[in-house]
């Protein structure tokens, strides 16, 4: 039995997306600025994916720009916008649940002088836009707050955050983390004045090591990597082509069918925490319903330390997560997002995250629940007193 | 400019009769680790001398750095070898030798020739003499100074004529293989590699175990076990890791015994099951990590009564060291950085808030006695059920 229940680390790719990964890997395997034919043939995969990601976005192809995946847009969003403003201000917006790659960043630029507010989540992980009102000022020149969280599966008001901002000032740059929520959802950031989005390829069943920040041709962006110039100099380079051409078919595989593979997820999620609230002394984190990602739930289980749990699972074939998989090769610390939502202490080491992709089946969920019932009696016999 | 390299032996030269076995082990050991370097080597045993001889291009310092993990050898001596194209040449060789090696040539030599082959028409006290008056002549800020010189060099006068006058220090130690084979208890901490380098170092072969407890240890704690031993394995050689399913043991003492003894307790096992290993593969003794107060399975009451089952003498090489000491060496070797990753051993995962640190052997007896109905299965199962990682490094 491999039940996979990790997709929010990282999902399976479409066979679509290895088929065309390997065809222009050893077939068309040009460099897009070569002057030849090769370098042509090349060329057309690129463009072929920015119209897909541009079409899907209803944004215009300029606007794209690839980069190795959801932290480096992250950081080329932040970082680039910083330093184009750094004369117009230096105060930047976030909230406390983003990824690393976004906090880590602030962090760097509060060492360069930046001055950040971090705004607080309620329980179910979700900010209050009269915080966000409260916290801009005059001189704030940023407002960074992500889509989808990754721990939790909360959504932020995101259409209605980027038009509070444009109508206290229309010069904020308003990025937004949509690693975990592009693919789910229907991201026009027009529409929702974003002018800066970030996606991750392998988050969507595309490749690793591929992503692509949106710019709103508008907003002045500083590169944070130099060289020769490809990608209008803000990303220089040569393109991952293969990854880009991946990543284009993967927007294309997950984006044909998006509504009814959504409520799909949706109802797995509802079946799954409908069986495991049979277990006692659990506790679901993040909002109830469709009110959250359709693909992420977050579980505490008492008295059982969620590293334990999950190898456990393991043994069973079952891969899920112990708070965020990117964090999870260094010390173990308590998750900032747990923390932000209030989660007592003693289920903080207890929470494990189930997450789930297109590909999960009904059967999946069952048997996971069947192997829950069987394994949480028995690990909650030993614990440590 | 280096071809060869004269290696220099510790402890073996005291050695009576006995002595070409630990020379012959000590050239199988050079031999085996210089297979890691580019280039190919010749390894010779000549006049109560090791040389190694590079036979084509080599890299230096990647064999330098090889040469520095074979335990028994104390120095190692790059060697320039010229052919004997009479004395005049050797002359200017010499020369040659000191402005390249001193560049700044202002110090105090000696010189220290030693004539092997006799139909040389210069007598060692001659070459000195000469030598010195040829070094002199070339380098005017250079004084001979015969009690404590800077540099001395060493004039060697056999087929060819071997230059050479620094000395890289080795690990010490004896060439390992010359001390049968040791039984290593390795966990994924920062001392037991420590304790296995130290007992390598004696020229003892050293073969592990480790005990793993899935699904509370998991599978990148023990891929760090593997780690640990490759890193081990670079000094002592190829290591034999037995992986021993802990788990159901572990489980059926935390449910029969009290819990503050069940660190104590599953150590006894421990080293029940790593003696039988041992035996089974012909090791000698048992080597651990040990180190006296450090935790409270390693107080004087804890190891006596750790210590009681086994009969194979245990060898604890770091007693009497501080923590600070033993992460000095595991520094040194190289093992601290997987050591510190933060997964968790078996020995931790249940420990007791307050674990028993003056344990009296015949209560510990008494409650073993719980365990009468199944022990003895499980710990046959987990010797069957183990499994063997051969490491090398």
């Amino acid at each position: 039995m491999e039940i996979y229940l990790d997709n929010s680390a990282t999902t399976r790719s479409y066979e679509s997306v290895a088929e065309i990964v390997r065809k222009v890997m050893v077939e068309d395997y040009g460099n897009p600025s070569s002057m030849h034919m090769k370098g042509v043939e090349a060329e057309r995969y690129v463009r072929y994916a920015k119209e897909v990601i541009a079409r899907n976005l209803k944004v215009n192809e300029k606007e794209i720009f690839f980069t190795s995946g959801g932290t480096e847009s992250d950081n080329l969003a932040l970082i680039g916008t910083a330093m184009a403003n750094r004369r117009a201000g230096r105060h930047i917006i976030t909230t406390c649940i983003e990824h690393p790659a976004v906090l880590q960043t602030m962090h760097y630029l509060e060492t360069q002088g930046a001055q950040v507010t971090y705004l607080p989540v309620d329980r179910t992980g979700v900010i209050c836009l009269d915080d966000l009102r409260c916290a801009i000022r005059r001189d704030t020149i940023l407002v960074s707050i992500m889509h989808t969280n990754n721990e939790i599966g909360s959504l932020q008001p995101i259409a209605e955050a980027g038009a509070m901002i444009k109508s206290i000032n229309p010069c904020i740059a308003f990025h937004v983390d949509a690693v975990q929520g592009y693919g789910k959802w229907r991201i026009y950031p027009k529409k929702m004045n974003i002018d800066l989005l970030s996606v991750s390829g392998h988050k969507i069943h595309g490749p690793k090591g591929i992503g692509f920040l949106y710019i709103n041709e508008k907003t002045r962006v500083n590169p944070i990597v130099f060289g020769g110039g490809q990608q209008k100099g803000i990303r220089s380079g040569t393109e991952n082509v293969p990854g880009i051409a991946g990543l284009g078919k993967a927007v294309e595989e997950i984006y044909a069918n998006l509504e009814e593979e959504r409520s799909v997820m949706y109802a797995l999620k509802e079946r799954f925490i409908e069986g495991v609230r049979l277990i006692p002394d659990i506790r679901i984190n993040g909002p109830a319903g469709e009110k959250g990602a359709p693909h992420v739930i977050s579980v505490s289980f008492r008295g059982i330390r969620s590293e334990v749990l999950l190898h456990a699972l393991e043994e069973k074939g079952i891969s899920v997560s112990a708070g965020s998989a990117c964090a999870s090769n260094k010390a173990p610390k308590p998750s900032d997002t747990l923390r932000a939502i209030g989660l007592e202490k003693d289920l903080l080491d207890s929470t494990l995250r189930f997450s789930l992709s297109v590909f999960t089946t009904e059967e999946e969920i069952d048997d996971t629940l069947q192997t829950l019932y069987d394994i949480v009696p028995a690990l909650r016999k030993y614990t440590r007193h | 400019m280096f071809t060869s390299f004269l290696i220099k032996y510790a402890e073996i030269g005291v050695k009576g009769k006995n002595r070409y076995l630990f020379e012959d082990a000590l050239v199988r050991q050079i031999r085996y680790a210089l297979k890691k370097c580019d280039g190919t080597f010749a390894v010779s045993k000549t006049q109560g001398r090791i040389y190694v001889d590079a036979l084509s291009e080599f890299d230096f310092d990647e064999t330098v750095e090889q040469l520095r993990k074979v335990f028994g050898i104390s120095g190692i001596c790059p060697v320039v070898a010229v052919e004997d194209q009479g004395f005049t040449q050797l002359g200017k060789d010499v020369v040659s030798y000191i402005a390249a090696t001193y560049p700044d040539h202002k110090q105090t030599f000696k010189i220290a020739a030693r004539r092997a082959r006799k139909n040389y028409p210069l007598d060692s006290m001659e070459i000195n003499a000469e030598l010195g008056g040829v070094i002199l002549d070339a380098f005017p800020e250079m004084r001979v100074d015969v009690h404590s010189p800077d540099i001395l060099l060493h004039i060697e006068i056999r087929e060819k004529i071997f230059i050479y006058s620094v000395i890289i220090p080795g690990p010490g130690g004896m060439p390992v293989g010359t001390n049968g084979k040791g039984m290593l208890l390795l966990s994924g901490g920062i001392d037991s590699p420590v304790a296995g380098y130290m007992i390598a170092k004696r020229g003892v072969k050293i073969d592990a175990v480790y005990f793993h407890a899935p699904p509370y240890t998991s599978e990148r704690a023990k891929q760090k076990v593997v780690d640990l031993a490759k890193l081990v394995s670079c000094y002592a050689g190829p290591v034999y890791l037995h992986v021993i399913h802990f788990t159901d043991i572990q489980m059926y003492i935390y449910e029969k015994c009290p819990h503050d003894e069940l660190t104590i307790i599953m150590r006894r096992y421990m080293m029940k099951i790593a003696e039988k290993i041992a035996v089974d593969t012909g090791c000698l003794g048992l080597i651990t990590g040990e180190s006296i107060g450090q935790v409270a399975s390693q107080t004087m009451h804890s190891l006596a009564v750790t210590n009681e089952v086994c009969e194979l003498p245990v060898y604890r090489p770091l007693i009497g060291m501080d923590k600070q000491e033993i992460v000095e060496i595991s520094e040194k070797i190289g093992t601290y950085e997987t050591s510190i990753l933060p997964y968790e051993d078996c020995c931790t995962i249940f420990v007791a808030k307050h674990p028993v640190t003056k344990p009296n052997l015949g209560i510990i007896k008494k409650h073993e006695k719980n365990l009468a109905q199944e022990i003895d299965t499980l710990v046959q199962t987990a010797l069957e059920t183990k499994e063997l990682i051969v490491v090398e490094g």
